[in-house]
């Protein structure tokens, strides 16, 4: 057993299905020789060879649409896209194809794909490298997204978005590919999609979030500790469709809540939560439901990053203030 | 310092039979046999027999928006004709005559255009796609399912089909790129029918012809006369049997004319212009195709007659098991969406079916 990167665990993930998997493909812009622009497919094409680990033409579009024709044909394409914010010509296949094949064709041709893209600011990144849309897929029914927050869970729900029989946008949070380090045992051992992970237990306030952002509420759970706050903390990692069981769950014990997400508020997936809760546990509640986002705007550039992303201090004024409801 | 020509082009026109039906140049062997001919004159009469009854299904009310291919019958009975049941069409939402000669039935494509996504889970031609209807996504996804089938060193082709203005779109130069650059096994067809919708195809490109975006791609382009079946046949047949066997993509641009409206739900004389379409009457495929077998003593009254009883039997025979199926149910949203449903859309699937049930 090894400690890796959530990059290397991604890495490890897609290396064991190609071993086990002969209709696991690769594909995407540099994803060969080069081993993708982050390195998530390092080495794999000399392992595998260039039939099953493939450099595209730059063409987003046609990289989602070329999966849609490999899975019909049974295989099990994963597609990069280089950044999230390239995406958006794939958009279509997405939407159109992607999504709703399964559902077009009666179960007659179905769409076990994973769509993998590296996403969130933080890195000092061009324009266009930062942004969190992740809701903007979670909208779409017919497709799951998973994104993940540390290297083990990359490593398990990458297995799992892979051998999903539906499709997976599968989000990476850049700023997080290398801080920490897990002991992850390739051992080929999934974890659940549609699960949420309880990482820290706590019975006065829930404290939910996903991605890059799991890194600044579990630092907050701490401070809120010291000053004898007991925070549990939740990672959604499958932001749609969200195990809203294990939320509610954690709710109805603790009776306050407060969503940390990077992506901008409005019609994001803390609006989904907060509604979920609304509707499902409102009489638990002893205090207003909390959001702690990006703002509003369009993300800026990275002179200005800093202030666009919350920050561990804005979640702890947000837990405290959810606090002082008695 | 040199100034050299270091590529040039040129694009082949391909005709057989003029719009009189006499051969404009020696005949490939299949047009000589009676048998082939009369069939595919048979196929042609009954898409356009099937294509005047769902006129009518949608005019009372029985079926929803649906295009035709009236004046465009010989390029989907062309390509349809030379391909086995283990090759694949990427169809768009014209090439009712590619998927009747595949196999795909008359009742599931007026179940599809009928409101209900049970007419795209053909029943024989399993692995051909539901008609694509945002323009131009198929051409990407013809060459996704000719790369799965070139990893897996299969021998089977795969057929897509374009309008002229779909030629346009950023998927169609995508699809066909790729193909180019991976040598795979696609024959895009670009059925040049003058028009999308109400845009006439001088606005819709500066190119001379549709068959030469393929020079861009590195790919070979041919033209045919889209309105002689044996000219479509011959050109589809040739890159068919290449894209088979390893001999990579073709663009084949058919040049014809819409003489039906874009769909039931337009109007084409808002914006067509009358003496054009009196002319391109003139140039239609069955006339040509008639005369032809006529002055080999192959066709006659009778044998017209026969055959215009059989196809309505056979159209007949297809709207009473359409309007023999039962509506879907509420569920079938739902069951298909996923493998699995998610826990949190379970119980919207209750409740679709709670208030179907008649208990609001």
């Amino acid at each position: 057993m090894a400690a890796i990167t959530l990059i290397e665990a991604v890495t490890a993930a897609l290396a064991h299905e190609l071993e086990h998997d002969k209709e696991v493909i690769l594909f995407g812009e540099d994803v060969g020789k080069n081993g993708g622009v982050f390195r998530a497919t390092d080495g794999l094409q000399a392992t595998y060879g260039e039939e099953r680990v493939i450099d595209t033409p730059l063409a987003e579009s046609m990289i989602a649409g070329l999966a849609v024709g490999m899975a019909a044909q049974g295989m099990k394409p994963v597609a990069e896209m280089q950044f999230m914010g390239f995406i958006f010509p794939a958009m279509e296949h997405i939407v159109t194809q992607v999504a709703r094949m399964r559902n077009r064709t009666r179960g007659r041709l179905t769409m076990p794909m994973v769509i993998r893209a590296p996403y969130g600011g933080g890195i000092h990144a061009p324009e266009h490298h930062s942004e969190s849309t992740e809701a903007l897929f979670a909208h779409i029914p017919g497709l799951k997204v998973v994104i993940p927050s540390n290297p083990s869970r990359a490593y398990g729900l990458m297995l799992a978005a892979i051998r999903d029989p539906d499709p997976v946008i599968f989000l990476e949070p850049k700023r997080v590919y290398r801080i920490v380090k897990h002991e992850v045992e390739d051992n080929g051992e999934e974890y659940p999609l549609e699960a949420c992970f309880v990482d820290r237990e706590g019975k006065d306030i829930t404290l939910i979030s996903w991605g890059a952002m799991m890194h600044e509420t579990l630092i907050a759970a701490e401070k809120l500790a010291a000053e004898g706050i007991d925070a549990e903390v939740i990672d959604v990692a499958t932001v749609s469709p969200i195990d809203m069981e294990t939320i509610l769950e954690s709710v109805r014990k603790t009776g306050r809540v407060c969503v940390v997400q990077e992506a901008p508020k409005s019609g994001s997936i803390g609006s989904e939560i907060a509604a979920e809760i609304a509707e499902h546990a409102v009489m638990s509640l002893l205090a207003p439901i909390g959001r702690v986002s990006g703002y509003d705007t369009v993300m800026p550039y990275y002179k200005l990053e800093k202030q666009y992303m919350p920050t561990v201090d804005r979640i702890l004024d947000e837990a405290k203030r959810i606090m002082e409801y008695k | 310092m040199t100034t050299t020509t270091v590529a040039s082009f040129e694009i082949k026109h391909h005709q057989y039979l003029d719009a009189d039906g006499k051969p404009t140049q020696e005949l490939p062997a299949f047009a000589k046999d009676m048998d082939k001919m009369r069939s595919l004159y048979r196929d042609m009469a009954l898409l356009r027999a099937f294509d005047a009854k769902t006129y009518a299904l949608q005019r009372t009310g029985k079926m929803g928006t649906y295009p035709a291919s009236l004046g465009q019958e010989a390029i989907g009975i062309g390509y349809g004709d030379c391909l086995t049941a283990d090759d694949v069409i990427v169809p768009y939402y014209r090439s009712t005559g590619g998927l009747l000669k595949h196999g795909v039935t008359m009742k599931e494509i007026l179940q599809y255009w009928g409101g209900d996504e049970g007419g795209s889970d053909y029943s024989v031609a399993k692995e051909d796609f539901p008609i694509c209807v945002p323009i131009g996504n198929q051409i990407v996804h013809a060459s996704g399912v000719a790369k799965a089938i070139q990893i897996r060193k299969q021998k089977r082709a795969v057929v897509t089909e374009i309008g002229e203005g779909g030629t346009s779109e950023g998927d169609f130069y995508e699809g066909i790129n790729v193909a180019g650059v991976w040598n795979l096994g696609v024959v895009f067809m670009v059925n040049n029918n003058q028009w999308a919708i109400s845009v006439p195809s001088e606005i819709q490109t500066a190119c001379e012809t549709y068959a030469q975006k393929a020079i861009a791609a590195g790919i070979e382009g041919i033209q045919v006369d889209g309105n002689d079946i044996i000219a479509v046949r011959q050109v589809a047949e040739y890159a068919i049997e290449k894209a088979r066997n390893g001999g990579g993509p073709t663009v084949i641009e058919s040049v014809t004319y819409r003489l039906c409206d874009h769909t039931t739900a337009d109007d084409a004389s808002r914006y067509d212009n009358k003496d054009v379409k009196d002319e391109a009457w003139k140039n239609e495929p069955m006339v040509r195709l008639r005369k032809y077998l006529e002055a080999n003593k192959a066709w006659s009254d009778k044998d017209e007659e026969a055959m215009n009883a059989e196809n309505a039997k056979k159209v007949e025979a297809a709207v009473e098991e359409y309007m023999a199926i039962p509506k879907p149910g509420p569920e079938l949203m739902f069951d298909h969406l996923f493998e699995e449903l998610p826990e949190m859309t379970k119980p919207q699937r209750e409740e679709a079916i709670r208030r179907a049930g008649g208990n609001k």
